[in-house]
């Protein structure tokens, strides 16, 4: 014979449960009804302007740390080696194959090979990376200014994003993609970096080359990035959000 | 029956409420995706945690919840770190369906609900101290008097004792509540905001001085945890009075604004000036 014993967990648990339970049907039915979501979402909005607002007179640049405050422990998340031949191929030729491709709406459309991103002038900071999940860790990388592409390449009028197309399929959800606008493209600290921590990009770290947007979120920051698209939209990206991640509810605007 | 809550006072407190529990529920399910805290500017899995919530599978039989504090390691099957969740399967999440916003693991849309209410209880924290230092209601209400102070020892008992105040008593806080009030107002609900902005990397670059006045980002989402566990413990406390000093009255106070007040014993006995 069973007995159900009323333990004081139980109760404890039935009668916290019970007055949270009935605010989070409540919230859980008002984001089901169309808009609701789209409502929460607005707070997005009031996010961006209020940091451009104060980030757009100053422009600061992200704290930089000493080389004594690089984490032994930093943790590559998302895609750790992207899968298909032509990924593997450029590895195992060390990545004297690979081109990055800069074009759209701009008037000379670029194809670097890493050597030749290796000799433009470059900049190398010690930064704190961010996870969305919650977690931190500090890196130091060494990259080519997105601005530096952008002058070469010459930026057509009317552009206003930067489309960054990678060679990683996540979650078999599709090719991962980012895209930032022009005010963080042309921040001194927006990088395309080829090494981190003195050594040349790790694989699980988006080798051969990853951007880095200090004053975002580390899913902002894509690797294996194959090609960058100057437009005046993504809204015919993925489901049109602007990212990989914001394609499955993340904020564009990964300030906060 | 005294007047004693303006409309201003009570609408900001109740949207408060709803602000304060939808933060807490959907900040759960944020920890939930990285459910450990660090002292520092930086922490990761492998670093030292301070604080976790995990799930041990074991060999033979259902994992174990555990919840570490520090170096004290507490079994919390059933509750946090492995529970039954909505659907009737083992979940190995932090802190269990009932008390998270969504309800399944979704951090995407628990961000929404955060920040979309982050930026209500801003406006509406706003509207209450303009409103509160404009009408004096801090200065005449909330600002322990000399004489207050000198009867803390006083208050304590009557707290411990569960005597209610009557007659003129009953009209004012009495000094625990006011400095209660004071505490979460100007220091803990602050301090949500500070800590909150704390972890924005936006913000973060227009004033690198703000996690560094906690310790680091990572210190900062730990003081945020804790200053939101301790607002939870004034809230159980503030419930828990309102019902010992008579829910009704307190409740139709705090919607209508009207309280009715105890006579004053008239037996004489242990009466005062």
């Amino acid at each position: 014979m069973t007995r159900k014993l009323l333990t004081r967990r139980t109760a404890l648990t039935g009668l916290v449960g019970g007055g949270t339970g009935l605010l989070l049907s409540g919230c859980e039915r008002v984001a089901q009804i169309p808009g609701a979501l789209s409502m929460l979402e607005s707070a997005e909005v009031l996010s961006q302007h209020t940091q451009r607002a104060v980030l757009g007179q100053i422009r600061p640049l992200a704290r930089e740390y000493q080389r004594s405050d690089i984490s032994k422990n930093f943790k590559a998340n998302g895609t750790t080696r992207p899968e298909g031949p032509e990924y593997a191929q450029l590895a195992m030729d060390g990545f004297s194959s690979y081109r990055l491709k800069v074009d759209g709406m701009v008037a000379r459309p670029l194809e670097l090979s890493l050597e030749q991103i290796r000799g433009l002038p470059s900049r190398t900071q010690i930064t704190r990376h961010d996870c969305v999940e919650g977690w931190s860790a500090i890196g130091e990388w060494t990259g080519v200014p997105v601005s530096t592409f952008l002058q070469m390449a010459g930026v057509g009028n009317g552009s206003r994003y930067l489309i960054f197309h990678c060679a990683d399929n996540l979650l078999g959800q599709g090719f991962y993609y980012e895209s930032i606008d022009l005010v963080d493209a042309y921040h001194p600290q927006t990088i395309m970096a080829y090494a981190m921590n003195g050594e040349a990009l790790p694989i699980p770290h988006g080798a051969p080359l990853r951007l880095r947007v200090e004053r975002q979120l580390g899913y902002k920051m894509a690797k294996y990035v194959m090609r960058i698209e100057v437009a005046d939209s993504f809204a015919k990206m993925g489901r049109g959000r602007g990212g990989f991640w914001e394609d499955l509810g993340y904020e564009w605007y990964a300030g906060i | 029956m005294i007047y004693r809550h303006t409309p201003t006072v009570r609408l900001t407190h109740w949207i408060n409420v709803l602000c304060i529990a939808i933060l807490l529920m959907s900040g759960l399910q944020i920890f939930n995706a990285h459910p450990r805290l660090y002292w520092g500017n930086t922490g990761n899995e492998g670093d030292p945690a301070i604080f976790e919530i995990y799930a041990e599978e074991q060999l033979e039989g259902p994992p174990i919840g555990w919840t570490k504090i520090g170096n004290a390691l507490f079994d919390t099957t059933g509750v946090m770190g492995v529970f039954t969740d909505v659907d009737g399967f083992l979940s190995g999440r932090a802190f269990p369906y009932w008390i998270t916003l969504p309800s399944t693991q979704n951090l995407a849309e628990g961000r929404r609900w955060h920040f979309f209410f982050a930026w209500l209880f801003v406006i509406n924290g706003l509207i209450y101290l303009v409103y509160s230092f404009a009408r004096r209601h801090f200065q005449r209400d909330i600002a322990p008097t000399g004489a207050d102070l000198r009867r803390i020892g006083r208050t304590i008992l009557d707290h411990l004792t569960f005597t209610r105040a009557r007659g003129q008593e009953a009209k004012r806080y009495n000094v625990l509540q006011k400095l209660t009030y004071i505490a979460v107002i100007f220091v803990l609900l602050p301090l949500m905001i500070l800590t909150g902005l704390s972890m924005s990397p936006g913000a973060n670059s227009a004033t690198p001085w703000l996690p560094e006045l906690f310790g680091g980002r990572q210190s900062a989402r730990t003081v945020h945890f804790i200053s939101a566990s301790l607002i939870i413990l004034f809230a159980i406390v503030h419930v828990f009075e309102v019902f010992i000093t008579g829910f009704f009255n307190e409740m139709r106070s705090m919607i209508t604004g009207w309280f009715a007040v105890r006579p004053e014993r008239s037996n004489g006995k242990g009466s005062k000036p």
